[in-house]
């Protein structure tokens, strides 16, 4: 293991209701990576993610942060552990009965046990990052879909993770939407912050990711850097350009 | 007619002394309801399968009882085999609490239920136990969502109340049947009793519906 992996996953495996979701899938990242997960429906990169913080406990596998290897059954380092790891959700999942700047302010007072006024000061900048200083008073309710998933990303944010797994972050968003989305997300990646994101945005991946990791039936069945997996001239066929040629069609990318 | 009037006049003080009797009963017995009912939805929702089936028995008993033999089975027997001497106000309130809780879990559990469970997910994923998320995001919301129910258990809570006559609990049921049969006015006390009930649902009715709106969150359709 080189001395930048920050994140090191063996052979995750994982059934649910007698199906297998994840067959024996490893992965690594280092600090500032930002890799893409792409691969049809029902192939496994939420449950991916989700095993990856823990939300989901892999029947397998092992996961190491930073070099040490993270214990499944201690319950207080499992709790660390998620809290070091933010999680953007496709559906969003704010909390509807707080704010705009409660949802990000409530984490940082009830796990960080900061005191109101600085969890309050520090989900106002996060917020104000991400363009939405001005919509802290408002509700979930209130909020843009895409304004949402900028709340969302403030309140993973305001934790200081040091890796952020976005599980299809635009998925749910009407097309004009996507674009306010997407380009936070560039910004964070400027920052330099470390993410593993499930996406159909071709040419999102393409521009920005050092990585495509090409998940099937539970599997990574491909992975490289998108030049060479999406590369026109590519003498093997492979199955992630064929997927994304697929996907540009329907939605018209030109990447 | 004057005649009925003058005792109903007369006796009026004595049968507000009655609500306050059984104000006591409906609080008492909704805040056992309240204080308990919160913990077993929980259990029920999220908890192992040995909590879920205690809950369950739980509930299907005080629901499938009619509230008159509840009274009797645990005034007259189950209260003293425990060794609790209690009077006849302790134990309409203990037993109208007891079924309320039964009712009241069902109210939150279906609340919680209606949840987004997402919501769940994401506290988690930020780093809180599944305790503290529920406390935090999923109680706040849930509890919102269970004031219509709530309120509808108080008027049933409030009017059963007057079933604890038959222990001689001197609520505003017996001091009406009290006086009545002291009277003969049988007809005027029990308008008057009737309409005493009738005020005390209207005004927590009211109390609620008002608590209702005043909490609704921001952006959510409130209906009329």
């Amino acid at each position: 293991m080189t001395d930048n992996t920050l994140l090191r996953v063996e052979s995750l495996s994982k059934d649910l209701g007698g199906k297998t979701i994840l067959n024996d899938v490893s992965l690594q990242m280092a600090t500032g990576d930002l890799k893409v997960l792409i691969g049809p429906s029902g192939g496994g990169k939420s449950t991916l993610l989700q095993c990856i913080n823990l939300l989901i406990f892999p029947d397998e596998g092992r996961i190491w942060l930073g070099g040490r290897e993270v214990s499944f059954r201690k319950k207080r380092e499992v709790l660390a552990f998620r809290q070091q790891i933010g999680m953007i959700f496709q559906d969003f999942n704010l909390f509807d009965h707080l704010n705009a700047m409660d949802n990000v302010a409530i984490a940082l007072r009830k796990v960080k046990r900061m005191s109101r006024l600085s969890a309050e000061k520090r989900a106002t900048e996060e917020l104000e990052r991400v363009g939405l200083g001005d919509k802290r008073g408002l509700y979930p309710a209130e909020l843009s879909g895409g304004q949402k998933q900028r709340v969302s990303i403030a309140r993973a944010l305001a934790m200081d993770p040091v890796l952020l797994l976005l599980d299809e972050p635009t998925s749910a968003l009407d097309p004009e939407l996507i674009g306010e989305v997407l380009s936070v997300i560039r910004s964070l990646s400027q920052r330099n912050i470390t993410m593993l994101m499930a996406t159909h945005q071709v040419g999102f991946a393409r521009t920005l990711a050092q990585e495509i990791l090409f998940m099937e039936h539970g599997r990574i069945i491909e992975q490289g850097h998108p030049m060479t997996l999406l590369a026109k001239d590519n003498p093997v066929a492979s199955r992630t350009m064929d997927f994304c040629t697929k996907l540009s069609e329907i939605y018209g990318e030109s990447g | 007619m004057l005649d009925s009037l003058i005792v109903v006049r007369d006796a009026l003080p004595y049968l507000l002394e009655g609500s306050l009797v059984t104000i006591g009963i409906v609080v008492g017995a909704m805040g056992l309801g309240l204080v308990a009912g919160v913990p077993m939805a929980m259990a029920q929702v999220y908890g192992n399968r040995a909590l879920r089936l205690l809950v369950a028995v739980y509930v299907w008993l005080f629901r499938g009882i009619p509230v008159l033999v509840l009274l009797f089975l645990f005034y007259f027997g189950l209260f003293s085999l425990m060794g609790l001497n209690i009077s006849a106000f302790w134990a309409a309130t203990l037993v109208l609490g007891m079924r309320g809780m039964a009712y009241q879990s069902q109210i939150f559990r279906g609340a919680m239920q209606s949840l987004p469970q997402g919501q769940l997910k994401a506290a988690m994923a930020l780093g809180m136990s599944e305790l503290k998320a529920i406390r935090v995001i999923i109680l706040p919301q849930a509890l919102r969502l269970s004031i219509p129910g709530w309120s509808n258990e108080y008027s049933i809570v409030l009017k059963d109340s007057a079933i604890a006559f038959v222990l001689g609990t001197s609520e505003i049921m017996s001091r009406a049947h009290f006086v009545a049969s002291r009277t003969y006015e049988q007809l005027a006390l029990y308008i008057t009793a009737g309409a005493l009930f009738f005020l005390l649902t209207w005004l927590g009715v009211r109390g609620l519906r008002v608590l209702e709106r005043k909490v609704s969150i921001p952006g959510y359709a409130q209906q009329i």
